[in-house]
């Protein structure tokens, strides 16, 4: 059982403070990404569930019991940092052993799990390696088998990929969403990725200045947007927004519109504008449109075959049955 | 690090560069004639018999070779009215030498394993005040210590001046030992604290562990200062506790008329042998420790 429940669950760092009350409700076997911006206080609040940091108020409930007070070691859970934090004067193997060892496990099953870890995780030819003589894509994986062994009650991740390059970020994604279908155990994971967060949640958290913004699934975030925040940070080209003269139109203080979801037409159309820059990805192609009157460029995503010129002349159309309205306070209106 | 220690000297012709590193050879050459002279002429004296010393020159080779004086130094020189030789007080040096150093290097470990890993309140300042220790004139804390000694029971002793050492070397190895841990990521602590390691555990499995090239600079730098010495030995021991230091300085000074140059020059060197011998031994650690902790990676 890996069910994590967070009560006015509060941080101060001397008189700032970092976590105002939070509550907050992990079922077992969830894949919760949290995801923000930078400071936004996402890892502090993992730490805070791992036991690193001392909440300031509140209370920590792991499977209904009082975790508040408990050690880190004695939460059942285990922890991926971004560094990695291998002891980088044992072998893979006694990295993976010493929470074992720690624990004062029998050396028979040590040995077992540290097997089975090494088969799941690739690692059986690197047993004996140091850390240093391991490449990046090894190294999280020898802290993940780390952590496996261990057989918590719920894994975290502390942005495990921001060190590794794109093409390696990619493939322990995956990974890393096999092994939660595999051993369907808890998970939170703590990234500042909006592309990880989609990809790899079952729930998403947005924070932003330690508060949650939304709480959802990625296609509820993606599609219905609370606020204006969880609307620009969620999706990639980022949504549209626009305030100002095209927002009253539609009875809206801001409006927001996905690349996707503008029509672009060289004859016809709601907005007339000119293309700046185009971007080929050769599946899809984004331009970015400057339309008089607007304040910024709007992002339109056409199909990979669209080719239009510097300067050319378009027109768009928003799809008004995905047009998200915001009121004055950002908050989104049905 | 050898192709560092030129200047820059694109442009130059090929001879003027040849020139050029001749140059600085024979100015290295000559610092380093600069400080061995007086090795030179310490060891060729101690070699020397005292006819020799007296009609010679200061600066020949020994016409006979002779271990008269090393003898002598070892086992024979007089400190006041006892003619025993260095030999008690080398022995002396060793036993407050070894603990101090070993002592003074593991609590300065543990303290800046602390201070760097165990952030607390207050944490800075105390480092600060730990610091602010290494400045310290020992002359200023000579009359209190003898007080504390006493009020101790170890005024004299060989343990009371094992306990000084340590105290007043606790500064510089918390000091070296704490800049040495901060450069660990702290995430590594963090880590083992999840896997369920404790604050000495993580100490003894993973810090020290870590730590060989900043130990041997510790051993190194107060292996030096504990055995040369001389102010706290000649302060705070009595007859039979002397360090070898204050032997040297009394062999020294305790002439029977005439005096035996010979028999100096073999005691200094009997006196620095340990320091040299483990700067031989562990240099090139001192070197890479030193600079260890200044370079990320």
């Amino acid at each position: 059982m890996g069910q994590i429940q967070l009560s006015k669950v509060t941080k101060k760092f001397g008189d700032l403070t970092v976590i105002p009350p939070l509550d907050l409700q992990i079922e077992d076997g969830e894949f919760v990404v949290f995801v923000g911006p930078s400071g936004c206080g996402k890892s502090t609040l993992l730490r805070l569930i791992a036991g690193l940091e001392d909440v300031s108020g509140g209370q920590v409930l792991i499977d209904g019991q009082d975790a508040t007070m408990v050690p880190p070691a004695r939460r059942g859970l285990a922890m991926v940092f971004q560094s990695y934090a291998l002891y980088p004067h044992m072998s893979v193997r006694k990295n993976i052993a010493f929470p074992l060892r720690m624990a004062k496990m029998d050396q028979a099953e040590q040995d077992r799990r540290v097997t089975q870890a090494a088969e799941v995780l690739n690692l059986t030819d690197y047993l004996e390696r140091r850390p240093g003589q391991l490449s990046g894509g090894q190294r999280q994986r020898v802290a993940i088998g780390r952590a496996i062994v261990r057989e918590p009650q719920a894994f975290l991740f502390d942005e495990p990929l921001s060190n590794l390059d794109a093409a390696l970020r990619v493939g322990m994604r995956l990974e890393i969403s096999e092994l939660h279908k595999r051993l369907a155990t808890t998970m939170i994971y703590v990234t500042h990725d909006q592309v990880e967060a989609m990809t790899m949640a079952d729930k998403i958290v947005v924070l932003q200045a330690g508060r949650i913004e939304q709480v959802g699934s990625p296609l509820e975030l993606y599609r219905t947007p609370r606020n204006t925040f969880v609307a620009g940070f969620i999706g990639s080209p980022k949504m549209n927004l626009l305030s100002g003269a095209q927002a009253e139109k539609h009875g809206a203080h801001t409006i927001g519109i996905r690349p996707e979801h503008l029509l672009i037409s060289t004859e016809s159309g709601e907005w007339e504008g000119t293309v700046g820059v185009s971007e080929h990805l050769g599946s899809d192609t984004f331009f970015h449109v400057n339309c008089p009157g607007f304040a910024d460029p709007l992002t339109v995503r056409a199909s990979g075959e669209m080719d239009l010129k510097y300067k050319s002349r378009v027109f768009l159309t928003p799809d008004p049955a995905h047009l998200h309205r915001f009121d004055a306070q950002g908050l989104r209106v049905e | 690090m050898t192709d560092m220690s030129l200047p820059q000297t694109r442009g130059r012709s090929r001879a003027g560069r040849i020139a050029l590193r001749w140059l600085l050879y024979v100015i290295l050459g000559l610092f380093a004639l600069y400080y061995l002279m007086p090795l030179f002429v310490m060891v060729t004296t101690s070699l020397k018999s005292l006819e020799e010393i007296r009609t010679g020159d200061l600066m020949s080779l020994p016409r006979d070779v002779t271990f008269d004086a090393w003898a002598t130094a070892w086992s024979g020189a007089c400190t006041g009215i006892q003619c025993e030789g260095v030999r008690p007080f080398f022995w002396n040096s060793v036993l407050i030498a070894v603990p101090a150093v070993l002592l003074s290097t593991l609590i300065g470990a543990l303290n800046g394993y602390v201070v760097a890993q165990w952030r607390f309140r207050g944490a800075n300042l105390i480092f600060a005040a730990m610091l602010f220790g290494c400045f310290i004139p020992f002359q200023v804390v000579l009359l209190p210590m003898a007080r504390l000694l006493g009020l101790m029971g170890i005024a004299g002793t060989i343990p009371g001046l094992i306990f000084v050492h340590v105290i007043y070397g606790l500064g510089f190895t918390t000091l070296f030992f704490r800049n040495y841990y901060v450069t660990i990521p702290s995430e590594l602590t963090k880590a083992a604290k999840v896997d369920g390691a404790g604050f000495f555990r993580i100490f003894w499995s993973i810090f020290l562990p870590l730590s060989l090239p900043i130990i041997v600079v510790t051993i190194i730098w107060q292996f030096t200062q504990i055995w040369n010495d001389f102010l706290f030995g000649v302060s705070f021991s009595q007859a039979g506790t002397q360090p070898i230091t204050v032997a040297l300085n009394n062999i020294v000074n305790s002439t029977t008329g005439v005096k035996e140059y010979n028999v100096d020059m073999a005691t200094a060197i009997i006196a620095a042998l340990p320091t040299l011998l483990v700067y031989v031994v562990a240099g090139k650690y001192f070197i890479r420790g030193l600079t260890a902790g200044s370079v990320k990676g």
